[in-house]
């Protein structure tokens, strides 16, 4: 479980980054907790010649609550769970790293790193997809914003480009209910399938349903037709199982060791189904 | 190959100055080179815990952090916990509550509640299962560790209090 040699960087500054990206172009990649890219080191599923940490660039760490909620690149899923200003603002992010990993884990596995990987396992990207955020790149032209909802394109594909850097997720303060509901086969397995809702009551019917799922295709799915679905309803056991029906149909899981199709399926539905009733009985 | 490096780390109290190859792991540098055999390695694929360290606060599995990340870091192993004359709450717990049986695990389980008790003093069992799910056990069921960790925070709690 030795990696290939590589050299490493610790730069100081975002300049200092991007010119190590651009001098190295491929052979070039940054590194946040670590927790996902040294495993596939280690595994010799990534060649990184040139490694650059980002441990000691300023300014990616912090979080803004408002009307508008921004978390930095390097804030850890550690801090998101401790942030009782950002829980009691946006309580699904809390419940959502809550589900992700172990502690040891939590403490290095941060938001950009979780975002930008493109694993299909990572929670977090179905979460932002759900919460309608936008994500902030700086590369050598300058910054960039691209919604989550349009970031993934296959496993490990992502709209950013190889020289660009994450450095903030930032979304709306959510309103209504919410519910992370994951399956998993054990503590600090990725999904066998998760749902991220959030939902607005009106009176007693839905306003409006935000819905997405995570491992369940080669990118995390937002679901549109799921969240119509519940929309106008009074989210009864009629308009959830219109929802999961709409879910199913816009999923697309493949067997592996979680399981065959069809009881990734299955769970899809049951995991769905409760994480609406619990966001219902939240908003 | 790529060069070897000089890397200052602080490990149990003392600045120590090794000589790896960046990609070196940091539980290799300190079992093998600063002969700090208390951190285990059990997988060495992130899942066990046995090779916990705390790094400037942080329980981390040291399987997965480079040596070249953990410069500059203070770095806390079992052997910075107790001594064999004194030993910490938590290990005469273990001791006391038979917390082991092959003792593979307890390096790692020891230096993680170490932490989870200066975050939650008094933790529940709950909190106890949950916080120390990081770490993987094949012996004893885990029904003793937990208890062994309920009794150090009880003792802990009580010295503190007896201190005031
Ligand atoms: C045992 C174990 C269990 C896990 N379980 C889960 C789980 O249940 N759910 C889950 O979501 N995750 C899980 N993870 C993954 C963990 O949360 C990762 O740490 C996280 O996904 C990646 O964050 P990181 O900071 O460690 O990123 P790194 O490993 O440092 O980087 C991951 C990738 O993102 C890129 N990257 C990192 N930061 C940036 C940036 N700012 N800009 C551009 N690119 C960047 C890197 O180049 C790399 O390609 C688990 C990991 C382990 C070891
Ligand atoms: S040896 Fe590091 S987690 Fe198992
Ligand atoms: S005591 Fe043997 S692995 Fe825990």
């Amino acid at each position: 479980m030795i990696p290939a040699s590589f050299e490493y960087h610790r730069p100081t500054d975002m300049a200092g980054v991007l010119s190590i990206l651009v001098e190295h172009g491929d052979d070039a990649r940054v590194m946040a907790g670590g927790h996902s890219l040294i495993p596939m080191m280690k595994l010799r599923m990534a060649d990184v010649p040139h490694l650059i940490d980002l441990q000691d660039v300023g300014g990616l760490a912090g979080i803004t609550v408002g009307d508008t909620i921004t978390i930095g690149a390097m804030v850890t899923q550690s801090d998101i769970i401790l942030h009782d200003a950002l829980a009691d603002a946006a309580p699904i992010l809390r419940e959502a790293s809550l589900q992700i990993a172990d502690p040891q884990v939590r403490y290095m596995g941060t938001v950009g790193g979780n975002v930008a990987n493109g694993d299909p396992g990572n929670d977090m990207p179905g979460l932002m997809q759900c919460l309608d955020a936008t994500f902030t790149v700086v590369g050598p032209n300058g910054e960039r914003k691209i919604p989550a909802r349009e970031f993934y394109e296959a496993a490990y594909m992502t709209g950013r480009e190889d020289d660009e850097v994450m450095t903030a997720v930032s979304f709306a303060k959510p309103v209504g209910g919410h519910a992370y509901e994951k399956q998993k086969r054990k503590i600090g397995d990725y999904a066998t399938a998760a749902a991220a809702v959030q939902i607005v009551k009106d009176g007693g019917t839905c306003a409006s349903a935000s819905i997405a799922m995570t491992n369940l295709s080669d990118t995390p799915v937002y679901s549109a037709a799921a969240g119509d679905a519940l929309v106008g309803t009074s989210v009864d056991g009629d308009a959830i199982k219109a929802a999961v029906s709409a879910m199913l149909n816009d999923i697309d899981p493949v067997e592996d060791n979680r399981g065959p199709v069809a009881f990734k399926r299955h769970v899809a539905g049951v995991i769905l189904a409760r994480a609406i009733e619990r966001a219902w009985s939240r908003a | 190959m790529t060069q070897k490096n000089q890397y200052k780390l602080n490990v149990n109290g003392q600045t120590v100055e090794v000589t790896a190859e960046p990609r070196e792991l940091l539980i290799y540098t300190l079992r093998e080179q600063l002969n700090i055999t208390g951190p285990h390695i059990g997988c060495e694929t992130s899942h066990c815990g046995a090779c916990t360290v705390t790094i400037d606060g942080k329980s981390v599995k040291s399987c997965t952090m480079f040596v070249a990340q953990a410069e500059g870091k203070e770095i806390t192993t079992i052997e910075g916990l107790g001594s064999p004359d004194a030993l910490h709450p938590l290990q005469e717990a273990f001791k006391e509550h038979h917390g082991l049986q092959c003792g593979y695990c307890t390096p790692g389980m020891i230096t993680r509640a170490s932490k989870l008790l200066e975050e939650i003093p008094n933790p529940t069992e709950e909190e106890i299962r949950f916080g120390m799910a990081g770490n993987i056990c094949r012996c004893t069921g885990y029904q003793n560790i937990v208890k062994s960790i309920k009794a150090a925070a009880a003792e802990i709690n009580a010295a503190k209090e007896a201190a005031q």
